[in-house]
């Protein structure tokens, strides 16, 4: 048996997903921008996906860029808005973005931008006063993620937004972990850029998308050929775009009853493992948060051994950010949150999504319960 | 049977993988990281390097079994690094190897296997481990091939370390090994192997001591006689023997002869003065648990490269044993190892101690 319960490094493409991005690829070959007959037919699935993802965040269908996926997105906001903004070279982004946009502010850095992390409380979440005691007159940009993928918390992005937006600042957010899984509507939040990510929500990887609210200016980061309104060249990947436009229609159709029967299943998972784990505690706050997500600590117990012992039981989890070739430096997200680092390496996520169920749910709290038990007596051993 | 695999990357422990998963095993390979791996680091290391565990995922891959990267970075920087600079700074010449296997893979390494559900731990070395059928007891026995054999690298590994340890490859010599690799279709096959330290790939020891804050307090190079003939940059440049470096001028060959770190002091002296007839070793482990008495016959190999020398047990206090070659053996040089063997069994070894 095999169980996955990752699902925020990455989710399974749904079935209508795999013959949306199959049957594109054999028929839709086509260049997007040719004039011909073979152009115009992808182009026309280019314009269905984007209105699609556009349906999904609020938007209109013109201010969605199609990228290769988050990572990219995170990047053209961040670079496009720093290429633009001479005179305001300020830059600020909460402690724990994903590295995506922390190691683009870092690039940044070094390239002449002033750059400021703006600290967390111990829930994970981005406190008012301490975005507004970091922006300036000089604050081009803040980005500021909507859901945190190692811990699910979600940031109050409307009142933050309106913050920054009052010292004359761009407001970008990271939505990738929380498209698809709780409502992100562009007008709610007041933002002007956001990133998005298909293959979180069961579309293909490859694929993703920055929506650029209407009259912002940005540079493209990417230049060639006039894809994308001129904003990202290259030719786009018809097939993975198809893909991402089924993934938003379908997460937009379903995202009520998907979104209580998995904070039904992650709010079982939470409670089983408290109480038949002794010592064990939830990361990060526990409202708001995405409705699939958990981060606990399993005092005494390595996450790196526990990874692998429910790997080797068939249970897939992660120990928060995926990066086996890594450091041994703990969660930035935890760190930042104050966690002692002993609690920061004993942590691992779960993250479920479609197709996981109650049985697997109870299966990994029995399992969980017995491989804690197994490695804290080795521990005590004194080994 | 669950065996977890050290997986360095390279060909023998590949191999090692490889043979037991056709066996039927249950098999886990797991890599070792040991250093930061990332970018903009200055590289170091001819092993456990990023390409390295790339290469273990991909010959597990290959021979479909699981595997993992553990990160083992604090571990091997509270170990091996730091024992490798200490043991520097007191003007002793240290061999990590020594110590990554016996503190590390056969203890952090075994702990976490054991944590996996494991029963044995098997590394990719040229040794055996037999269990003696009239005393019960594991026998650690040196590689058949012998121009290969590691056992000198495992001398402080104990019953019960033993009692879980498996080295496929010993029984084999290093052409079987590359023709298993190659009928397995292992993309290691050809891999050439690492000589040098592994975190001292240019061989620098001294500059990777100064990365590591090693004092380059400069002091006074002496001939055998007492007289000053030079000066040096820190004991820490220095090992028993060499040659290289020393900046002396003289009509015959200098050789290092010995350092004492309190008095700053490197000595220098001809070739003749780097013989010994005899050694101390202290810390020593008898692997069978039962020591040799005084006057017992056994051959001592000083260095990894060295050729086992005859000699005779002279005498035993405790964990400090004295030993007599019957020729005297040159570059004796305090902190390697002396490896003590009887034919091809490991009797045990220890820590060559400075002369008094």
């Amino acid at each position: 048996m095999r169980i996955y319960f990752d699902h925020n490094a990455t989710t399974p493409p749904a079935p209508e997903v795999i013959d949306e991005v199959t049957s594109r690829l054999a028929a839709e070959f086509g260049n997007a921008s040719s004039i011909h007959y073979f152009g115009q037919r992808a182009k026309a699935v280019l314009d269905e996906a984007r209105s699609q993802v556009a349906g999904l965040i609020g938007a209109e269908p013109s201010e969605i860029v199609f990228t290769s996926g988050g990572t990219e997105a995170d990047n053209f906001a961040l670079r496009g808005i720093a290429d633009v903004s001479a005179g305001r070279l300020h830059l600020l982004a909460s402690a724990i973005e994903h590295e995506a946009v922390l190691n683009t502010l870092k690039a940044l850095g070094r390239h002449g931008c002033r750059t400021t992390i703006i600290p967390v409380d111990q829930t994970g979440i981005v406190r008012p006063d301490a975005l507004a005691a970091v922006l300036t007159d000089e604050t081009a940009l803040v980005s500021i993620m909507h859901a945190n993928n190692e811990i699910g918390t979600v940031q109050p992005i409307a009142e933050l937004a309106r913050i920054a937006h009052a010292r004359g600042a761009l407001v970008h957010t990271d939505a990738v972990q929380s498209a698809g899984k709780i409502p992100v509507d562009v007008k709610t939040l007041g933002v002007d850029l956001l990133s998005l990510s298909a293959h979180k929500f069961n579309g293909p990887k490859g694929a993703g998308a920055l929506w650029i609210k209407r009259g912002t200016r940005l540079a493209a980061i990417l230049t060639g050929g006039k894809h994308e309104r001129n904003r990202r060249a290259g030719t786009e990947n018809v097939p993975a775009i198809a893909g991402f436009g089924v993934a938003a229609r379908l997460a937009r159709a379903k995202l009520a009853s998907e979104g209580a029967r998995l904070a039904a299943l992650r709010n079982r998972l939470e409670e089983g493992i408290l109480a038949r784990v002794p010592g064990t505690a939830v990361n990060g706050a526990r409202e708001p948060r995405v409705p699939n997500t958990t981060n606990i600590s399993f005092e005494g117990v390595e996450a790196e051994s526990l990874l692998i012992a429910l790997d080797l039981e068939g249970v897939a989890v992660s120990t928060g950010s995926a990066c086996s070739s890594g450091t041994l430096e703990p969660s930035h997200v935890l760190r930042a949150m104050g966690l002692p680092t002993h609690r920061t390496q004993n942590s691992i996520r779960m993250s479920l999504g479609f197709g996981n169920t109650e049985a697997e749910v109870d299966y990994v709290v029995e399992r969980l319960a017995g491989v804690v038990g197994k490695l804290r007596s080795l521990t005590r051993a004194g080994r | 049977m669950r065996i977890v695999v050290a997986m360095s990357g390279g060909v023998d422990s590949s191999v090692a993988a490889a043979l037991l998963a056709r066996q039927g095993h249950d098999v886990i390979g797991l890599s070792m990281q040991l250093y930061d791996q990332r970018e903009g680091q200055p590289r170091f290391g001819t092993c456990c390097t990023i390409d390295d565990l790339h290469d273990a995922r991909r010959v597990a891959a290959h021979i479909g079994i699981p595997h993992y990267i553990v990160n083992f970075e604090r571990q091997f920087s509270e170990t091996v690094i730091s024992n490798f600079v200490e043991e520097y700074a007191a003007g002793r010449t240290p061999i990590p190897c020594v110590h990554c296997n016996g503190d590390l893979k056969f203890a952090t390494l075994v702990a976490r296997a054991e944590g996996l559900g494991a029963d044995f731990v098997a590394t990719g070395h040229y040794a055996r481990v037999e269990r003696d059928g009239a005393t019960g007891r594991y026998l650690l026995k040196r590689g058949v091939d012998a121009a290969k054999d590691q056992s000198y690298f495992l001398f402080t590994l104990d019953q019960a370390q033993l009692a879980h340890a498996m080295f496929p490859v010993g029984t084999l010599d290093k052409a079987a090994v590359r023709r298993h690799a190659r009928e397995l279709g292992l993309q290691v096959a050809e891999k050439h192997e690492s000589q040098e330290i592994c975190f001292v790939p240019d061989g620098d020891h001294a500059a990777f001591l100064e990365r590591q804050g090693a004092a380059a307090a400069a002091g006074a190079i002496r001939d055998i006689d007492g007289r000053v003939i030079g000066r040096h940059d820190g004991v820490h440049r220095f090992t028993v023997g060499q040659r290289k470096g020393l900046g002396l001028s003289s009509p015959i060959p200098l050789y290092v002869v010995g350092i004492d770190a309190v008095a700053n002091t490197v000595t220098v002296g001809p070739r003749a003065a780097l013989e010994q007839s005899e050694l101390t070793a202290s810390g020593v482990n008898w692997i069978a648990g039962v020591a040799p008495a005084p006057g017992a016959r056994l051959t001592a190999r000083i260095r990894h490269r060295h050729r086992e020398a005859p000699a005779t047990m002279t005498g035993i206090e405790g964990d400090t044993v004295h030993v007599r070659f019957d020729e005297p053996q040159s570059a004796v040089a305090p902190g390697q190892a002396a490896v003590f063997y009887d034919g091809d069994v490991v009797l045990g070894g220890g820590w060559i101690a400075k002369e008094i």
